[in-house]
């Protein structure tokens, strides 16, 4: 970074090395995703080692998008944002410092240790006890931060996207914790302290939280001050924005039985979840709403702004996403979807079309701010013009390849002949998923060349340079 | 008093509470406050506006520098 820049009252060098690792982890995390998809396409791209076998990547892969990239996404903003609207500085530097540096460390030992073959096998939460110990550290100090910084607030009101941010990090230090209690062996094994069914029960209530509050409700924060921002204009309905909080986060927490649909959890627990994952569709839609209203009146903008395409697009990725989701949960849908394809295309729905979207729009418009320029001044805008198509077209080549593969998978393995006998082998099925398994490398190819397009232009504006150039107005 | 009950007073309490978050959202004394409230993203506008310089050292002072 040549011209370094300070600004007078917000601490912007946490958020800035945040934003930069955000966009380093992407491009690995996306490119370890890549790879595997590749080995699901042509099994020799495992290279016949231990270190780069699917079994070992693959932890890799997930915990590299949701926890590097997408957690340096959401400390870059929620640090920002709680600055900007509370309008004062971090509470403390030298956490914000402790918080970075740690979360980097975290990071890099789950890259170490992930293909070395050390897991505790929970899925999402793989990491063995002493990095895990090492993430409840960190963590409690990330909330010792934000919290603290709100405590010292100059303003009244505790704006929104602060509250969404504040449950992501109170639910999170909780399930994280409560998930990976263990009893250690060694210092890479433990054994966690749940057995059977309930460990199976306690996996997934932290799991589908991880996406209820990791990954919708931190996002959620995102959307609420940036769409905002880069509308210009402020959010549709912020007494909807109240409701749609407390009833989001009240909700998704009883959802995560439906992970475990037709297995030994009891069946009134199985019923409950699916319940309550069908009354999730209100206010997950209620708040899509509210993000996309509030281009109302100012829809033009999507033309000459790309930075505002990929917050809208998130926004209907996030809807579309919301929507399968309550439907999968269905128990009767669930019996054929449930260990098919279909369910990784639905998680990328939400990880690549809402997730990684909402982040990019962003990161467009923050990072400009982070380096002393106007907001969304990016190097080039027509690169992140290009990058908007990359990401969109790449997702939708994923997701419907996945739900061709996942609906074939389904009904290949639930076909039976007049004698009761299966009409497929398993492999069968894997044979006929080859295609899709090649589509989606194509569809997974154009999103990390979209990220690695985006790391250029972030490249080209931390080095001060611009190019100026604008998106023809059609 | 079994659990069922225990269960069924929960219930109550939370369509209680949900019904309480409706109307202090929506009730017509709050809704100016709600609309000031929604432009706190932008309150700190004046806070964009770039400030270069070769050190850190101004840092936490509103100095000359700012434009």
């Amino acid at each position: 970074m040549s011209a370094t820049f300070e600004h007078p009252v917000y601490n912007y060098k946490v958020v800035r090395q945040f934003a930069i690792m955000t966009v380093v982890w992407g491009v690995v995390g996306m490119l370890v995703g890549v790879i595997i998809a590749s080995q699901l396409a042509w099994p020799a791209m495992n290279l016949d080692l231990p270190f780069t076998h699917f079994g070992r990547l693959r932890p890799l892969h997930t915990n590299a998008v949701i926890f590097a990239f997408g957690g340096c996404a959401l400390f870059a903003t929620s640090l920002y944002v709680v600055q900007r609207t509370m309008q004062v500085r971090l509470f403390s530097d030298g956490l914000a410092a402790f918080v970075f540096w740690g979360w980097q460390l975290v990071i890099v030992l789950a890259a170490i240790t992930l293909p070395m073959g050390f897991t505790s096998s929970k899925e999402y939460a793989e990491l063995e006890w002493p990095i895990d110990i090492l993430i409840a550290v960190v963590w409690v100090a990330y909330a010792v931060l934000f919290f603290g910084t709100i405590m010292k607030r100059k303003v009244k009101h505790i704006y929104v996207a602060n509250w969404f941010y504040g449950a992501m990090i109170i639910t999170i230090a909780v399930l994280h914790i409560f998930n990976n209690l263990a009893i250690p062996v060694t210092l890479t094994k433990s054994y966690s302290v749940y057995a059977g069914t309930i460990d199976a029960m306690m996996q997934w209530w932290y799991g589908h939280n991880a996406v209820g509050f990791f990954l919708t409700a931190g996002f959620l924060g995102i959307m609420y001050y940036f769409v905002p921002k880069q509308a210009g204009r402020p959010v549709y309905s912020y007494r909807l924005s109240v409701v749609h909080f407390w009833a989001l986060i009240s909700i998704y927490i009883w959802a995560g039985g439906h992970h475990l649909h037709y297995t030994a959890l009891p069946d009134w627990a199985q019923s409950a979840a699916m319940v309550m994952s069908l009354i999730l569709l209100a206010p997950s839609w209620g708040g899509m709403i509210n993000g996309v209203m509030t281009l109302s009146g100012a829809w033009h903008k999507l033309r000459t702004d790309p930075i505002l395409r990929f917050l809208v697009v998130s926004l209907s990725f996030y809807g579309m996403s919301t929507f399968e989701g309550p439907m999968m949960a269905i128990k009767t849908v669930n019996a054929l979807s449930h260990y098919t394809d279909w369910t990784v295309g639905h998680v990328h729905s939400g990880a690549l079309g809402w997730v990684a979207m909402v982040s990019f729009g962003a990161l467009y418009n923050m990072i400009p701010i982070l380096v002393g320029r106007e907001q969304g001044q990016m190097y080039s805008i027509k690169l992140i013009n290009t990058h908007f198509w990359l990401a969109t077209i790449g997702t939708v080549f994923y997701i419907v390849s996945m739900w061709v593969n996942g609906i074939m998978q389904g009904l290949m393995w639930r076909a039976v002949n007049d004698d009761g006998t299966l009409t497929y082998s398993f492999i069968e099925s894997v044979e006929h998923s080859h295609a899709g398994y090649v589509v989606r490398l194509v569809g997974g190819l154009m999103f990390l060349a979209g990220m690695l397009i985006m790391a250029y232009n972030v490249w080209k504006t931390v080095r001060g340079e611009q190019l100026n150039d604008e998106i023809a107005k059609a | 008093m079994d659990i069922n009950d225990a269960r069924g007073i929960a219930t109550v309490c939370s369509l209680v509470a949900f019904i309480g978050v409706i109307w202090w959202a929506f009730g017509a004394r709050r809704k100016g406050r709600f609309e000031e409230d929604a432009n706190l993203p932008f309150a700190d506008d004046h806070q964009d506006k770039p400030v270069e310089s070769s050190s850190a050292h101004n840092a936490n002072n509103f100095g000359d520098e700012r434009k």
